[in-house]
């Protein structure tokens, strides 16, 4: 056996409240793709944030190339050749691709004060080329996609081949999240080639992708490292029961029988409604109880319906109806007076509000219904907030809890909450509601969701995944270029994802 | 311009690729275009705006505001703001006044007053940029505080009678021409395009949209961030002095009130240029074309015949109208404005 390049012993790391690492030792090997997978909260980013000495640890040693380091900053990991790629994306927009690859290294570029251009360019092809690319390193950052990006992020922390001896250790933290399907499957091909060249860690919550990357896995719950397992003896259901430490049955098990009838008239009804190129003649009703998915890839406009629905843009012909009455919301408030609300992708920038408290994110849209006068009750509102911490099982410590501190998963509950106490909620619009989440929060969710249409809220869904689209939908319409391409009654025989795709590319 | 969008995909996040189409490019172009209107409307209204004396006028009103504008642009372009022009510009016209030969001192340094003036202003703009840095207060606060402490250290070496400047030479190099442009003019556009070479082609320059792009990313990537905050603070406050002592050249007297209104008039004028107040976009040649603006519109009222009573409010429509023009292509109903 090779000996590791990283290798991490009893590792411990506490925050405030929360045990992130617990006693977690594991080792990369040279030339190797280790995938981390976990549920959300299990500690995975916090593993990767200490290695990457953003995070010094409470306990444990970390050794590179068998040599105890302590790794003080960023920069510091890098002169040890441990580099990362943050689940945020990193890279700066308002300047050049090859700006960003090089740096704070820009030195050899630089002549007598002045910036050598057309050598820093050069510099920056070199690293691109690494990872077979060819992005114009003179473009500006912003002007490309975010899969194109996740690529320079890649070329950029392959710098570190030049500013070390040694062959880098790269962490990347969910670079594929975010990405639309031909996106992800450039980046794992670049994840693939980087294995000539670098030992590989990353995160993923989608384990097929793991297991068709990595070499190893390693699984996380609860701040620990339960489990290791080779690719080749291990297989999708046998990492989720790892990560949940329970078999899922029936993952998103739902039968017709489970659904209310979908009975009376519309809650809503969008009749003919175009906006320009983005979205023409869009006709759909969602009834009571109703769960309509919307499938379509990005640029499909179906981003761009919600957004109409919710008043957040505006579109030039057709027509909304809310419980039988027309209705064009000039902005978000009215939506949000009238019944309408919307769960918003970003859920950490646009969900909620980090710094907020449980009980303040709760509250923050509805605090009519808790107003004693011009003053807010706060004891009403506390006892608004423990009531429904306890009714959806929202993991924290209490209602004074920071949302920020929570996990996705519970985040997104609190996130859904600020809607729910609406006094007559009609419509949910969900934009990727459980994106981000793993495999636990994912059902918990979906539960929920289920539970919020069985009180005759109408929802519309857009999701990450198609399966998802068809376990979770009554009925499922399909977006192409801004048009409805495709309807499906997804109750009873439900399509399969086959079908679904035919429409959407 | 703390552009968020709460919308992902709507537009501006994925598909849209800004910096290629020609419609972002005539935005671009959109403050040269106001500029160019503006110019030709008032000379088609009196021909004379456009005759040589008046473009010299031009010149000669645009040539502080330019200097000041160039360093404005740097502070905003990392993301922060300088409020203490006015106050670094009276210790720096004050000082010049006091050194070189003048009613109220013995001295007569001649042109060793400009570096020794202008090392005033610097070192207050280094102070600015030591507090911001080391003590992490927002550089809104701490400026506004250096912006009142050096006007009263200006008032100190006033005290009641400002110095006024017998030295003929320095007089002549404030008010004289080369080749029909007005010297100090000159100097602005030394400054100017010293200043374009900087921001694209040194690290400095570089730095300041890297700070102001996301100075969080900055740090972690182990870029000496506060370097390059307190060196922005200092070139303001050195940008400062030189416009304090080139007025105090123009009009022969250190004064307590030499920047009055300078302050704002930068700000607006980087503003109008297209650099974003949030920091990361735009540059000094946008905030020239701004300055430019300014003194058009300031002097083409006069000549419209707008009276000097409604030129200010006249001026305050048409820059709101202007920022209105240079930011109607963000409108979204979900752009966050602060």
């Amino acid at each position: 056996m090779t000996a590791p390049v990283l290798r991490v012993e009893g590792l411990s790391k506490a925050f405030p409240g929360l045990k992130a690492l617990d006693d977690v030792s594991m080792e990369i090997r040279p030339h190797e793709v280790v995938g981390l997978v976990g549920e959300n909260g299990a500690g995975k980013s916090t593993l990767l944030k200490v290695l990457a000495g953003l995070y010094a640890p409470d306990s444990g040693r970390i050794l590179v190339r068998a040599e105890e380091v302590r790794l003080k900053s960023v920069a510091h990991a890098a002169e040890n050749g441990v580099g990362m790629v943050f689940q945020e994306q990193s890279l700066l927009p308002n300047i050049t691709v090859a700006e960003n690859i090089m740096l704070g290294h820009e030195d050899d570029a630089i002549r007598y004060g002045v910036y050598d251009w057309p050598k820093l360019f050069g510099l920056a092809r070199a690293q691109l080329a690494k990872v077979g690319s060819t992005i114009d390193p003179s473009a500006q950052t912003d002007s490309l996609s975010f899969g194109e990006r996740q690529v320079v992020e890649l070329a950029k922390v392959l710098t570190l081949e030049e500013r070390t001896r040694h062959e880098p250790v790269i962490l990347l933290d969910e670079p594929t999240s975010v990405l639309e399907a031909e996106e992800v499957e450039m980046v794992l091909r670049q994840i693939r080639r980087l294995r000539e060249r670098a030992s590989v860690v990353f995160i993923s919550h989608r384990l097929d992708e793991v297991l068709e990357v990595a070499d190893r896995v390693y699984v996380m719950t609860g701040g620990r490292c339960v489990a290791e397992r080779d690719r080749a003896s291990c297989n999708v259901a046998e990492l989720q029961e790892l990560m949940l430490g329970h078999e899922l049955s029936d993952e998103y098990g739902r039968r017709a029988q489970d659904r209310p009838a979908l009975a009376g008239e519309a809650r809503l009804s969008l009749r003919d409604l175009s906006s320009g190129h983005h979205f023409r003649n869009i006709s759909f009703d969602v009834r009571r109880s109703e769960i309509l998915g919307i499938a379509g890839v990005g640029g499909s406009g179906r981003e761009e319906v919600c957004r109409a629905i919710f008043g957040a843009r505006d579109f030039e012909a057709g027509e909304i109806r809310l419980d039988g009455k027309p209705v064009r919301f000039a902005d978000p408030s009215e939506a949000v007076a009238s019944g309408v609300s919307f769960l918003p992708s970003e859920r950490r920038t646009e969900g909620i509000i980090g710094g907020l408290s449980v009980r303040e994110n709760m509250t923050l849209a509805h605090l009519s219904s808790i107003m004693r006068g011009p003053f807010i009750d706060r004891s009403k509102e506390k006892q608004l907030a423990r009531r429904w911490i306890d009714r959806l099982s929202i993991k924290t410590r209490d209602a004074e809890t920071q949302v920020g501190l929570l996990s996705g998963g519970n985040q997104q509950k609190v996130a859904l909450t600020k809607w729910l106490i609406a006094d007559n909620p009609k419509i949910f619009i969900l934009d990727h509601p459980m994106r981000g989440l793993d495999v636990g929060a994912k059902a918990e969710i979906f539960g929920l969701i289920r539970d919020v249409s069985k009180a005759g809220i109408g929802i519309v869904l857009i999701a990450d995944t198609l399966d998802e689209l068809i376990a979770l939908s009554d009925t499922i319409i399909v977006m192409r270029d801004g048009v409805i391409t495709g309807r499906f009654d997804s109750r009873d025989t439900p399509p399969t994802q086959l079908q679904i795709l035919e429409h959407m590319i | 311009m703390g552009v968020n969008r709460i919308f992902p995909g709507g537009g501006a996040a994925g598909q849209a690729r800004p910096g290629i189409s020609l419609l972002s490019r005539l935005r671009a172009w959109g403050p040269i275009v106001a500029l160019v209107v503006l110019f030709v409307g008032f000379a088609v209204v009196d021909p004379t705006f456009a005759s040589l004396q008046n473009l010299q006028t031009l010149a000669n009103r645009s040539a502080v505001p330019l200097i000041l504008a160039v360093g404005m642009t740097f502070v905003i372009l990392q993301g922060s703001i300088d409020l203490s022009v006015e106050g670094v510009m009276a210790v720096s016209s004050l000082t010049f006044g006091m050194v070189v030969l003048n009613s109220r001192t013995g001295l007569d340094l001649g042109l060793l007053g400009f570096p020794i003036g202008i090392a005033a202003g610097t070192a207050f703009g280094l102070l600015s940029g030591l507090i911001v840095t080391k003590l992490r207060v927002p550089s809104f606060m701490v400026t506004l505080g250096v912006w009142s402490a050096s006007l009263g250290v200006a008032m100190l070496l006033s005290g009641g009678s400002p110095p006024i400047i017998r030295d003929h030479t320095l007089r002549a190099f404030g008010l004289g021409y080369f080749l029909g442009v007005p010297q100090l003019f000159i100097v602005s556009v030394v400054v100017l395009i010293l200043a374009w070479g900087v921001q694209n082609h040194t690290r400095f320059g570089r730095y300041s949209y890297v700070i102001g792009g996301g100075e969080d990313i900055a740090r972690l990537s182990g870029l000496p961030v506060d370097r390059y905050k307190i060196l922005v603070f200092a070139l303001a406050g050195l940008l400062s002095g030189l416009g304090g002592t080139m007025e105090s050249a123009r009009i022969g007297l250190g004064h307590v009130d030499i920047g009055l209104g300078q302050m704002f008039a930068a700000i607006t004028a980087v503003v109008i240029g297209g650099t974003s107040l949030s920091g990361g976009r735009g540059g000094v040649l946008q905030s020239a074309v701004g300055v430019l603006i300014l003194a058009v519109l300031a002097n083409g009222m006069i000549f419209v015949g707008i009276s000097p009573f409604v030129q200010k409010s006249v001026q305050g429509v048409i820059i709101l109208v202007a920022i209105l023009g240079a930011t109607w292509h963000l409108r979204d109903r979900m752009r966050i404005v602060k």
